[in-house]
């Protein structure tokens, strides 16, 4: 099978799913890397090293900044070209919309967000988490290509080959007029990325909780309530910077502004699916679970014994988490010799 | 400013969801506006607050998904569309966008087009950005600020690395997040003037289209294996004593 893969990439930084895409066509056959942008050629080296054995590179100056519109036509005139049997993306937020669009483009279907793929012949069956997770559904796609999105973390990112090289072809952009102009971005400063992150810490409302924190005066009622959930999430933080870990938070933690949005975890916040996922001070509400609870190994620290995350959870602590998460800390820093 | 909102009915988001002999389930939990589209709502209603003009709310569904319909005038919409036809079942996300797109280019003049990040059944997110590209339209996906200026648009997006803010022309299409703010509830003035608004319904030969085809089928829909966990429940007389013995659980389980 031809396949075609997308790197997705932030200013020259791939977002690693894409290299998880690229091992997955290496298992069906021969793989492209379509490589977007202006001044990526390192990422061309990049694909490479993962598997890919030749790179279609778009370098341009109007591609500087990730635009539905120009990528997709750009894209679109590519594999109207050269037909691939199979495009695959990882399902960050541009992958899922440019398979979106390429659908359109190329008259066919996508099968998103996809955990396991089977292959006999030249039929390809896949499986897919819908429901928040509730169910799988089994999908095929009767037209071609094949355009699949791939779940962050769901397939094996390959070993990287440093040195190995392959078939560089420079590619135009699209010309045309995408009246759609990037003015600029606002970056969370928020670290790892939630979706890519092997292992993920992640606060509750019951952060908030420790009575014996006292806010600075003049604050009213509301206040102290941020305050108060602010200050948990710095144990949240020192726990999850000491296992080189993500930051996570429910809703109710998000909603209570101990934290912004782009930390939430859940069928209203990311999907994540780390190798050990941390819930402090989270009760497990079926929102929740919805995000995290394909996380290989769950961590459940909560007073509650009823909480049902719990019943998601491998280890579990009962207990205040004002005492277990410093002492949890400090035990883990001395472990890691830090 | 005329705004349309496409909504779709799901099963609400507590709704214990199995499948039973091939089909999906849930019990006797009810059936809801998607919970994305409430924000795709508020987002119209703030645009029509700010500018003036229509909010038309439209789903595909059968006649049971006037309800949402019902939903969405409750909130604030000036009237509804039902688009209804039994060529309209099992779709896929490319076949939704193509009845979607032909519904706004029907209803005529549209200056906006708001959707949900995605359907909580299906979670595909895929329509927006699809009916966008048929429409020839920008795709505002992932919208947390939106500020309309004589033609052009200013949006903040949500990606992976923070907020991208872009400018385009209108119309276009957006589809909108949470942080775009919360979904005002419908109020009692709003729920009975909804139940009195008279809903059209649009069928095919109605919307003026043959029936798209779908191209993706799912022959089988599972339950996910079940996960056979016991909670290991650590222990110990002071704190360090467990924080020092889930360290050591932590880090084994670490892929260094
Ligand atoms: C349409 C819809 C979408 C939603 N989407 C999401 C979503 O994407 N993500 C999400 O998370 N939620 C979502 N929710 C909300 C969800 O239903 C819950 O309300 C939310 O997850 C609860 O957050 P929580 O566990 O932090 O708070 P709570 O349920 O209040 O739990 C707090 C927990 O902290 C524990 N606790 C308190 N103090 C301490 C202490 N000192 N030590 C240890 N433990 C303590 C308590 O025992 C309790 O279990 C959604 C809801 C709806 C209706
Ligand atoms: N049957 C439908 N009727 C109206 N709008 C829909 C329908 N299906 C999807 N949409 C819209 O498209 C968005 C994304 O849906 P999806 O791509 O299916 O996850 C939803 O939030 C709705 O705004």
């Amino acid at each position: 099978m031809n396949t075609w893969v997308y790197v997705d990439h932030f200013k020259g930084n791939a977002l690693p799913s894409s290299w998880e895409a690229i091992g997955v066509g290496k298992s069906l056959g021969q793989v492209t890397a379509l490589v977007f942008g202006s001044s990526v050629e390192t990422l061309a080296t990049t694909a490479f090293e993962h598997g890919a054995d030749e790179v279609l590179l778009a370098e341009d100056a109007s591609l500087e900044d990730y635009r539905a519109e120009a990528f997709a036509t750009t894209l679109e005139n590519l594999a109207s070209k050269q037909m691939p049997d199979l495009l695959l993306f990882p399902t960050t937020t541009r992958g899922r919309e440019l398979a979106a669009m390429a659908a359109i483009d190329l008259k066919t279907g996508v099968m998103v967000d996809v955990t396991a793929l089977e292959v006999v012949g030249d039929k390809v069956t896949i499986t897919r988490p819908i429901y928040g997770g509730k169910l799988l559904t089994r999908e095929t796609c009767s037209s071609k290509p094949l355009i699949i999105t791939l779940r962050g973390r769901a397939f094996p990112k390959p070993m990287q080959q440093a040195g190995r090289s392959g078939k560089l072809t420079r590619v135009a952009a699209a010309t045309g007029d995408f009246p759609t102009r990037v003015e600029g971005y606002t970056t969370s400063g928020s670290g790892v990325s939630l979706a890519d992150a092997g292992m993920i810490v992640s606060g509750g409302r019951g952060v908030s909780n420790n009575p014996a924190f006292t806010p600075p005066p003049g604050l009213d009622e509301k206040q102290v309530e941020v305050w108060r959930g602010q200050q948990g999430f710095v144990l949240v933080r020192d726990l999850a910077s000491a296992l080189g870990a993500a930051v996570g938070a429910s809703r109710a933690a998000v909603d209570a502004g101990y934290i912004p949005y782009v930390h939430q975890v859940g069928q209203t916040g990311k999907v994540v699916s780390p190798d050990v996922y941390i819930a402090v001070g989270i009760s497990g509400a079926i929102q929740h679970l919805a995000g995290m609870r394909t996380s290989k190994v769950i961590v459940a620290i909560n007073k509650d014994p009823e909480a049902p995350i719990f019943r998601l959870a491998r280890f579990g602590v009962v207990g205040d988490l004002f005492q277990i998460i410093p002492a949890l800390t400090t035990a883990l820093k001395k472990k890691m010799g830090k | 400013m005329k705004i349309v909102v496409c909504v779709k009915q799901v099963p609400d988001s507590t709704a214990k969801v199995v499948v039973e002999q091939g089909r999906i389930i849930w019990g006797d939990a009810p059936l809801v506006i998607n919970p994305w589209d409430e924000y795709a709502m508020e987002a119209a209603l703030q645009q029509r607050e700010a500018l003036s003009g229509t909010v038309t709310a439209v789903t595909i569904g059968d006649e049971s998904a006037r309800e949402t319909l019902r939903r969405a005038l409750a909130m604030g919409a000036d009237d509804a569309i039902l688009i209804s036809d039994p060529g309209l079942v099992n779709l896929d996300t490319q076949a939704t966008a193509q009845v979607l797109a032909a519904v706004i280019r029907k209803i005529g003049a549209v200056d906006m087009a708001f959707f949900g990040r995605q359907a909580i059944d299906g979670d595909a997110g895929l329509v927006p950005a699809q009916t966008a590209r048929l429409l020839g339209w920008p795709a505002l996906t992932l919208a947390s600020v939106i500020k309309v200026e004589g033609g052009s648009v200013h949006v903040e997006r949500g990606i992976e690395e923070g907020r991208q803010i872009v400018t385009a022309k209108l119309p276009a299409v957006f589809s909108m997040t949470k942080d775009f703010g919360e979904p005002r509830y419908p109020s009692f003035m709003g729920i009975r003037k909804a139940s009195r608004v008279e809903i059209p319904a649009w069928s095919l030969a109605g919307v003026g289209i043959a029936a798209p085809v779908s191209v993706i089928t799912w022959p089988e829909i599972i339950n996910p294996p079940s996960r056979e966990i016991t909670c290991e429940y650590i222990t110990g007389s002071n704190p360090d004593e467990i924080a020092e013995a889930l360290a050591a659980k932590i880090l084994a389980e670490k892929v260094l």
